[in-house]
């Protein structure tokens, strides 16, 4: 089954490597004793370690062309994965999400007050992710300056109340107001750009924000940053740390609920629709009657203002900031949270979220390797299931008679 | 009553140095198929190009003129989102669909120029948006029934075969509510059974009211539908006229076939 030619071409590959890495990893010169050590045995395992994933490689795709060949000569059928069934079918869907609500309501009484407080941090990440799918999963629009709009709403928290007091509730929504504005500044100037030079725009508006904040020490107090900031005041009574932590957490679920509420009834709207189709194509998109420039100005707007609230609670929550928490590392990671879980889809950016936050938190022993991850994941992704881990489905609708349609 | 709904005059097209087309008048009148054709790369795509605003022509002028007996719209200048809205909707000679849409939301699309509903519509599901909604989804499938895709509504558009995928464009640009109809060498790619269903699906349009242009290389099909013919070459109009007389023209028979044949 598994071709001899198949196996040289993996020992090549593994040869090549070994090559490759040779010097970085064979090679190494202690220049004050001016000796030079040869590991050999990296040598080795870079060999074998590339040679067993090329195999790998291989036998996914064999395997895939095999089911692919027995779908089409009909042995087997392409079934909706469980995934999909369980996401389509609400008789499904219901109890499920009850279940898991369910379990956010009582998760900070079944684990510590650690554990609640890097999940909040990972809820706010499922709404980063989910506004961010807007632009880039639903518009395809590459947005790589993210964090700016982040950045926006947790500085106009912080400078709104270290000058005029205002409290956290009133903040949140000029943050999102805010955000919304910047997202439609950085709009204006991309409009006619696409692909790459958008990307690289995005990225230097991102930077550019940073760079402000970091440098205009008159309005944002530069990099040593605003603090003393106060979390939610809930009726005014004063609360505990741990108190305090358990009503964000709540605050987060709650953010979090309204999130997957708004951004699921926008994309099945006529809005939601014309950004499909402004990503799957521009000039059919216009030439069917979709004003681009507002089409593109929303979704800019609408995926920047779920940064501005997220921002506004960060704030809150660290109740000090400075520009070191916004910069480009950010967007990269809300970015892999998309495309990881899956462009366009909910759940799957839930899914993104919860793996690419809650998984390094807890293997702190890979800390120092987390950009690395990060690239071979995606890098495994792109290569496996480019459609990310659940991918999206499109909405289907049901016609019960032969002229008037009944939708679902 | 006699006013042409498309009007064109004197339409010249630069790019950069190269001139693809030059001074050409066209008009269509209400109700009727006419043909532009021409040997490839003539200048047939750039016109629809020019008049559907995604070209801006050097010179030239366009109007629109709404059978209601509407006032006349100069399309000079109009994007294209508008040129739609105005009432005139196309389809491309390479296909373009939205590929990971359904089949039914690719229609749906057609419908965002005479829908209103917006971000608050959306998010508090009123029953503006709700109602608008629904009809959205009746006429699309009512359009899709029409172009006989009702079965595979919630088909992936990149899952059809060719010759639908051309019947869906026609479905989505009907979607539009057009009075006029461009369409660019829809029966491209189609086998003979195809283009018969093509030639029926042309002529039910053309009855229910839209006027439609059309480019065409099948002159099988082109000769069966059309009350009026135009034949550029090199972006130059070099005959116009009924079918008859179009093919019996010696500059259209030599720029079709060479130089060398004489009847
Ligand atoms: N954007 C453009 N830039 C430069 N030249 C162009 C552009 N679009 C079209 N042309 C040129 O204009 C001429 C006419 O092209 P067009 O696509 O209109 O031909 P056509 O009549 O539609 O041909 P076909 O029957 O092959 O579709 C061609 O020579 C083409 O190379
Ligand atoms: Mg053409």
């Amino acid at each position: 089954m598994f071709k001899i030619e198949e196996l040289k071409k993996s020992l090549l590959i593994s040869l090549w490597f070994a090559f490759l890495t040779f010097p970085l990893l064979v090679i190494k010169v202690n220049p004050i004793e001016r000796t030079v050590l040869w590991r050999w045995e990296n040598m080795v395992y870079v060999a074998i370690g590339s040679f067993v994933i090329s195999i790998l490689v291989r036998l996914f795709y064999l395997h895939q062309e095999r089911r692919r060949e027995r779908v089409a000569r009909g042995e087997i059928t392409l079934g909706d994965p469980w995934i999909q069934t369980l996401l389509s079918e609400p008789r499904y869907l219901y109890p499920f999400s009850a279940a898991v609500l369910a379990v956010s309501l009582v998760f900070p009484f079944l684990f510590s007050t650690y554990q609640t407080n890097i999940m909040i941090t990972a809820l706010m990440y499922v709404v980063l992710g989910l506004g961010l799918n807007i632009v880039v999963g639903l518009a395809g629009l590459l947005d790589l300056g993210y964090v700016a709009f982040y950045a926006v709403g947790a500085y106009s928290y912080a400078l709104l109340n270290y000058h005029f007091d205002i409290g956290f509730w009133m903040a949140l929504p000029i943050g999102a107001l805010l955000a919304a504005l910047f997202g439609v500044l950085l709009g204006f100037p991309v409009l006619r750009l696409r692909g790459d030079y958008l990307a690289i725009v995005t990225l230097g508006f991102g930077e550019i924000i940073r760079l402000i904040l970091e440098n205009w020490n008159e309005f944002s107090q530069g990099p040593s940053g605003i603090s003393n900031i106060p979390r939610p005041g809930l009726f005014g009574m004063e609360l505990s740390l741990d108190q305090a932590i358990l009503y964000l957490y709540y605050l987060m679920i709650a953010a979090v609920a309204f999130t997957i509420f708004v951004v699921n009834r926008l994309q099945d709207s006529r809005i939601g629709r014309a950004w499909v189709a402004l990503r799957e194509d521009e000039i059919a998109c216009q030439a069917m009657g979709i004003d681009k420039r507002k089409t593109k100005l929303t979704a800019f707007a609408l995926g920047a203002t779920w940064a501005g609230i997220v921002g506004v609670i960060f704030a809150a929550k660290t109740t000090f900031i400075n520009p070191a928490s916004f910069t480009f590392l950010e967007s990269a990671i809300i970015l892999c949270i998309v495309v990881l879980g899956g462009m366009g889809s909910i759940f799957g950016v839930i899914v993104g979220a919860l793996i690419l936050i809650l998984l390094p938190e807890h293997l702190r022993a890979l800390s120092d390797y987390r950009m690395l991850a990060f690239g071979a994941v995606l890098v495994t992704m792109m290569i496996f299931r480019p459609q990310g881990v659940v991918a999206n489905i499109r909405r289907s609708y049901r016609f019960e008679s032969k002229v008037d349609g009944e939708a679902r | 009553m006699s006013r042409p709904v498309l009007q064109v005059e004197g339409l010249s097209m630069d790019f950069g140095g190269i001139r693809a087309m030059c001074e050409l008048d066209l008009e269509v009148d209400q109700g009727q198929i006419v043909a532009l054709i021409g040997p490839n790369g003539a200048g047939k795509t750039t016109f629809f190009n020019c008049v559907t605003g995604i070209y801006n022509p050097t010179e030239g002028s366009i109007f629109l003129n709404p059978p209601d007996g509407g006032k006349a719209i100069r399309l000079n200048g109009l994007k294209p989102n508008q040129v739609t809205e105005k009432g005139m909707a196309r389809t491309f000679q390479n296909i373009r669909l939205f590929q990971k849409m359904t089949v039914l939301e690719n229609v749906m699309i057609g419908r965002h120029c005479r829908t209103r509903s917006y971000i608050a519509g959306a998010v508090f599901k009123t029953r503006a948006t709700r109602r608008e909604e629904r009809q959205t989804v009746e006429i699309s499938y009512q359009i899709l029934e029409k172009v006989g895709l009702a079965e595979v509504v919630n088909e992936l558009a990149e899952n059809l075969p060719y010759g639908a995928q051309r019947r869906l464009e026609i479905a989505r640009a009907l979607a539009t509510e057009p009075f006029l109809l461009l369409l660019d060498e829809p029966a491209a790619g189609m086998n003979p059974q195809e283009t018969q269903e093509l030639d029926d699906l042309i002529k039910r349009i053309r009855d229910e009211g839209h006027s439609i242009l059309l480019i065409e290389h099948d002159m099988k099909l082109v000769m069966s539908l059309s009350d009026k013919i135009y034949v550029v070459d090199y972006g130059k109009k070099i005959a116009e006229g009924s079918p008859q007389q179009v093919s019996s023209d010696p500059a259209v028979i030599k720029a079709y076939l060479g130089e060398d044949i004489d009847a």
